[in-house]
């Protein structure tokens, strides 16, 4: 047993074999490429090829501005955000197709991307609809009929902005304006891709509606925004999975995705990623919930470089639920900076965090959360459990809860835990035969086990085995 | 066919605690470690198994003639090491039954699955034999579970590994006598001609209810004295005042 994260060649190899689930990547075939770095030009080039509306071209331009103005955010922030070089990223890459409805249709090495990483199939399996993107745009967008009968909107947001105007403009931008950070506006100056959503009326969606984002092209930044509007009283579940190859260089995903739950309406947004290790995941996440209405952010955060993501949920109709899920694995050269928002804006409105990190080797897990409750409030309750798990001396974790409280008629609960998998634990379970790398898995899971118990069955699976490899790298 | 412990001294953080210790449990025999608190007899139990905070400076273990100092701690479990221990470890979120379960397959070769049905059934009967209740397998192991229901657990999971060579560290202790009766049926359960049982304990008690064909006496880290069974008893009546008086401590 070895305290140093060190990992024999056999591990490697047999690491690797298995990572190549999402480490390929085809030769580029772009017929739009807006060139390296950021400029007025580059917008302008995207709106051009995406023949966007002049209020859309406008907003782009505007949000550009912003982006100039803010500056990083490394007062608070790692510093590690000073090596995102702007000018070295690509920021448009298409190919020129519409988002095609049958898989046959949409162009060979996309569709063997998304076979090897098994969308169809679970497609098949048990999704209502399917959004497949590649790079800057989406290759496949695809719901069920019946659905579609039923009013159900499931497009790109390209097309969502140009085919369902009068949806999409009145919520687009208003969960998260432009200017609520560096990352936002710089989204909102190129964003392309995403999903736009819309549930009529109490229509209760069975199956999940799913995403899949992949990066193909390297010194790339995928910059998708994603729109979800449930109407009164209707119900979604929409889950999103992430994966790029893994190049040399860095690559920047920087998405914006709002919800909208309106009265008595139910939302819950399900993310399992697992980007490579050169990936710069900064994203921002927020739902509004109106009165009755609830909205869940289920978020599991594997791989990348630095990830900065703190889902929340603004509270704005009295007895409106927001909930953040969320579990964070930090494996060397790693940092999982995670956490939630809470924004409470009506009585009785109530509110749920529970965050579990664990740190492997150099992995650094950091939770930020903040909990705003006004003094004009009555009746209002949150909850906040973080729990992190250290895996060797060498990791590091930190908590920065903010719960801000004003007045005396509300329930707030704080609870923090630090735990290490000790010696003693691996020992025991070593005794009894188990491997070193799958005790270490076996202590992982237990801990994350009843936060895992809410995803789907099918991410479930693929959770537990994401945390299978990610151990087996992590001892010698 | 045994295991053989030949002249081994072992240290912790430089104090040595080990200090030449010979003993031999054959197949199919019984033996128990007697000794003061502090004698080394928990110790022995942990270097056998190689926990890595002893460092063996001299002598040798070896499991039917093959040397076992060289092994990480999973593969001595998985060479027929059983280690019962005196204070299980927790392990939060995992349930006794997966728990079990990974421990079967990773007896396994690459590529072939436990048979759920027919490991449940194996699980069941066995927990029959230790009268605990069903729901057991679904709690995590060894979580809040009580001193009794921990060494219980231990015996469960003994006999679902079916290892060659047992090590009991004072598995009587915490246990009232109704789980003592419980214990000592499961391990006499265990006894068989294909097996080495090895006891550590304070007490006499347990040698009541499992009866061993050896009994030696361990202190300052060396066996001082070997008798049968008669001797558990000598030492219940006269304790271990004889060491101090006798000279069988190496000066």
């Amino acid at each position: 047993m070895s305290a140093e994260a060190t990992i024999d060649q056999e591990t490697q190899n047999a690491i690797d074999i298995d990572r190549a689930k999402g480490d390929f990547h085809f030769p580029e075939n772009h017929k739009y490429d807006a060139g390296v770095g950021l400029s007025t030009d580059t917008i302008n080039y995207i709106s051009d090829v995406k023949n966007d509306p002049d209020w859309v071209r406008a907003y782009r331009l505007k949000a550009y501005e912003t982006f100039l103005s803010k500056p990083m955010p490394t007062n608070w922030a790692t510093e590690d955000l000073n090596n995102i070089h702007f000018d070295d990223i690509r920021y448009y890459l298409a190919d020129g197709q519409k988002p095609m409805r049958n898989w046959e249709d949409v162009p060979a090495e996309v569709l063997e991307t998304f076979e090897r990483l098994g969308v169809p199939e679970q497609e098949r399996a048990f999704l209502a609809g399917v959004e497949a993107q590649y790079d800057s745009e989406t290759a496949y967008s695809s719901v069920k009929e019946e659905l579609e009968k039923d009013g159900v909107i499931f497009v790109n947001s390209t097309e969502g902005l140009k085919e369902h105007e009068e949806i999409f403009r009145p919520w687009f931008g208003k969960v998260i304006p432009t200017g609520d950070n560096k990352f936002s506006a710089l989204n909102s100056a190129v964003f392309s891709g995403g999903s736009f959503i819309y549930i009529p009326k109490g229509l209760k969606v069975k199956h999940p509606l799913q995403a899949y984002f992949r990066i193909n092209s390297e010194n790339f930044g995928q910059f998708e925004r994603t729109l979800i509007i449930a109407d009164e009283g209707a119900e979604v579940m929409y889950m999103e999975g992430c994966t790029a190859p893994k190049f040399e260089s860095t690559t920047l995903h920087s998405a914006v995705v709002e919800l909208v739950a309106m009265k008595g309406a139910k939302i819950q947004y399900v993310t399992v990623q697992n980007w490579s290790s050169n990936v710069f995941n900064l994203v921002t996440k927020r739902g509004l919930a109106h009165e009755d209405a609830e909205v869940r952010w289920i978020d599991c955060n594997i791989g990348s470089r630095l990830t900065m993501k703190y889902p929340g949920v603004v509270m704005k109709g009295e007895r409106a639920r927001g909930e953040v899920i969320s579990i964070a694995l930090a494996n060397d050269g790693q940092h999982q900076d995670t956490g939630a928002k809470m924004i409470h804006a009506a009585d009785n409105t109530t509110s749920n965090v529970v965050s579990k990190s664990i740190s492997v080797g150099e992995g650094r897990a950091t939770y930020r959360g903040q909990v705003l409750i006004p003094k004009h409030l009555k009746g209002c309750k949150n909850n906040t459990e973080c729990d992190a798990l250290m895996i060797n001396a060498n990791s590091k974790t930190d908590t920065y809860p903010a719960i801000t409280v004003r007045g005396n008629q509300h329930v707030t609960q704080h609870e923090a835990s630090v735990s290490q998998v000790s010696q003693e634990m691996l020992f025991y379970m070593q005794q009894r035969g188990i491997s070193e790398a799958a005790a270490m898995s076996l202590a992982v899971n237990g801990f994350i086990n009843d936060l895992v118990s809410e995803f789907p069955m099918e991410y479930s699976v693929e959770l537990k085995r994401l945390i299978e490899l990610e151990m087996e790298g992590s001892v010698g | 066919m045994s295991l053989v412990i030949k002249d081994l001294h072992a240290n912790v953080e430089d104090t040595p605690i080990l200090k030449g210790v010979n003993l031999e449990i054959p197949k199919g025999e019984v033996h128990a470690i007697m000794g003061p608190n502090g004698s080394g007899k928990s110790t022995l139990s942990k270097v056998v198994a190689g926990h890595e905070d002893y460092e063996v400076t001299s002598g040798s273990v070896s499991l039917d003639g093959e040397d076992i100092l060289e092994l990480d701690v999973d593969e001595r479990s998985r060479a027929g090491i059983f280690l019962a221990f005196q204070y299980p470890a927790e392990v939060p979120g995992v349930s006794n039954a997966n728990f079990i379960r990974a421990a079967l397959q990773a007896r396994l070769p690459k590529g072939e699955e436990i048979d759920a049905v027919a490991y449940y059934k194996d699980l069941y009967s066995k927990m029959d034999v230790l009268e605990m209740n069903r729901k057991f397998t679904a709690r995590a192991v060894n979580e809040g579970f009580s001193g009794g229901e921990k060494k219980r657990n231990e015996i469960l999971q003994m006999m679902m590994l079916d290892p060659q060579y047992c090590i009991l560290d004072e598995t009587d202790s915490g246990l009232d006598i109704d789980a003592l009766k419980i214990v000592a049926k499961g391990v006499n359960a265990m006894r068989s001609p294909d097996r080495g049982i090895l006891m550590i304990t304070h007490y006499q008690r347990l040698l009541d209810y499992i009866e061993p064909d050896y009994v030696h006496v361990m202190a300052d880290g060396q066996i001082v004295k070997t008798g049968g069974k008669e001797l558990a008893l000598e030492l219940e009546e006269s304790g271990y005042d004889f060491l101090k008086d006798g000279g069988l401590v190496n000066a």
